[in-house]
């Protein structure tokens, strides 16, 4: 149910009559596609963090909901977080009950975003291929195939044969890690990340949300057990509800309601190439180390690795896992090694001890929390602001994320897709 | 990122494991409750700043350190052997 709309400062329409009007005009009438919005004294929800997750959540907020006095207040400008430091990738190959259904919605959300929200994001359904090197892997990518079968998301399980038809250029030759095949996931792909952002930010901005951008959150106001507003360095904003979409930093919003999570902050590193012709048309995992690579639509080959595996709030790596990822292309790609890098960069994940991300209610009245994204949140962005928003509306956890509890690390119920136990940088 | 070790000198992160934080005390054996338990294998500071963590010398002298590090920066302010770091030595 939609909320009322102001049509005086809608913006237009994006479509081929806007665009074709434009040319005509020299593109000189196009207009911002949000309002820089100043804070309001209250509203009926803040949420904090003007990411992808955050500014979802606002817009679901609005228009699944019809809660339009919303503000969502970012500590920088819009896609300066990690919604615009990740590797781009959307899938939904999970093996585990708890995460399955939650990412296949997110997957289903990605088809539709950009009818939905009338913004190229230039979602591709490119496939992602997960190879394996030995049996026991063969058995294991098995196995998670046939569980996504199961739960209804598409999975081929592909001979050696049929992923050097896909992708001949790898290196067959290897003799520690052959490759043995791979698990395909035709509707996984890419997404232009910023237009993600910008996106869910115009809109949000459409359906009244305010976004207020510079405005950092310096404390939460508790009162008796309830949360009724933040502190910021814009001034005080009252709110009925306040909900943490701060991934890389809930430990320290968590902080100023006197909570501790679960979670560790930890940098990821991820890598561009100079631009390149079209050379890889799908994303390809690497099963004999952490590795990956995609190409955006700009040419650059867009890859990453592991994470650097101590806690930081950087937002830049070291040399190590930089030269690890390196190893890992050239042994899977040998050919790569006439390619030069162009830039890389760093983003502070929520490593949560288990790997799976939180979507829950707080100790605190009102006060509601997403985080613990790992490095797979880009994935999640839209089923991540559909369920926050369905929590935050309905008090109460949508059907696919009702394994996303705070409480589940003290009751035994983790989500732990590795199995990797609780060492965060580890998952 | 360089880590000095007290054994063998400054030495490249990469001859080290990294753990965690250092702070998390394991409850005593069998009068631990459930809640401490879940507390201390889960729960974390996870600061914005400096941080006393567990790092382990495997390619070197096999020795658990506790390092003081500025996790906004990863500037390295005291390095110690667990013997310093348990006799209460300033970090």
């Amino acid at each position: 149910m939609p909320g009322p709309l102001d049509r005086n400062r809608i913006p237009m329409r994006y479509s081929i009559f806007s665009l074709a009007a434009q040319t005509l005009k020299g593109h000189r009438g196009w207009k911002p596609a949000w309002r820089d919005a100043a804070p309001k004294p209250a509203y009926d929800v803040l949420v904090i963090g003007g990411g992808g997750h955050g500014l979802a959540t606002a817009y679901y907020l609005a228009s699944q909901h019809g809660i339009t006095n919303v503000a969502v207040i970012e500590k920088g400008y819009i896609g300066s977080g990690n919604v615009g430091r990740n590797t781009t990738i959307i899938r939904s190959n999970y093996l585990l009950p708890g995460n399955t259904p939650f990412y296949e919605l997110s997957l289903k959300l990605w088809e539709g975003l950009e009818q939905d929200i009338n913004y190229n994001a230039m979602v591709s359904q490119r496939g992602v291929l997960n190879l394996f090197h030995s049996d026991a892997q063969r058995d294991a990518f098995a196995r998670r195939g046939n569980a996504m079968r199961l739960a209804g998301v598409d999975a081929d399980l592909l001979d050696r044969e049929q992923v050097r038809a896909m992708v001949p250029f790898l290196n067959y030759a290897d003799g520690r890690f052959p490759i043995q095949g791979g698990l395909l996931q035709k509707r996984g792909g890419s997404v232009r990340h910023d237009a993600v952002a910008w996106g869910y930010a115009r809109a949000a901005d459409r359906r009244g949300v305010d976004i207020i951008q510079n405005c950092e959150v310096t404390g939460l106001s508790i009162d008796n057990g309830r949360i009724t507003g933040v502190e910021t360095t814009r001034g005080p904003i009252r709110a009925g509800k306040v909900a943490l979409a701060v991934a890389g930093n809930s430990s320290r919003l968590a902080a100023m309601a006197g909570m501790r999570l679960p979670i560790e902050s930890h940098v990821l590193q991820a890598f561009v190439s100079e631009g390149l012709k079209p050379l890889i048309d799908t994303v390809v995992t690497y099963g004999a180390g952490h590795f990956y690579i995609s190409q955006s639509d700009k040419g650059g080959l867009v890859f990453g690795g592991d994470i650097d595996g101590y806690n930081s709030y950087a937002q830049r790596g070291n040399l190590p896992v930089i030269e690890d990822v390196m190893e890992s292309a050239m042994a899977l790609w040998p050919g790569l090694g006439r390619v030069r890098m162009l830039r890389h960069w760093g983003g502070i994940m929520d490593m949560s001890m288990d790997g799976s991300p939180i979507i829950d209610h707080t100790p605190v009245e009102g006060l509601y929390l997403n985080a613990g994204w790992c490095y797979g949140g880009f994935k999640a962005t839209p089923a991540s602001g559909f369920c926050f928003a369905h929590l935050i509306a309905r008090d109460a956890p949508h059907e696919v994320a009702t394994a996303y509890r705070l409480d589940r690390f003290a009751t035994g119920y983790v989500i732990d897709e590795k199995g990797a136990g609780a060492q965060p940088n580890l998952h | 990122m360089r880590i000095a070790c007290p054994h063998c000198g400054p030495r490249d992160v990469q001859e080290f494991s990294y753990l965690g934080d250092a702070k998390p005390q394991r409850p005593d054996g069998m009068d631990a409750t459930e809640a401490a338990m879940a507390d201390y294998v889960h729960q974390r500071d996870n600061p914005a700043g400096s941080h006393r963590e567990l790092w382990y010398h495997g390619a070197g002298c096999h020795a658990w350190l506790v390092v003081t590090r500025d996790t906004r920066t990863h500037a390295i302010a005291a390095v110690e052997t667990m013997a310093q770091a348990r006799a209460g030595a300033p970090a």
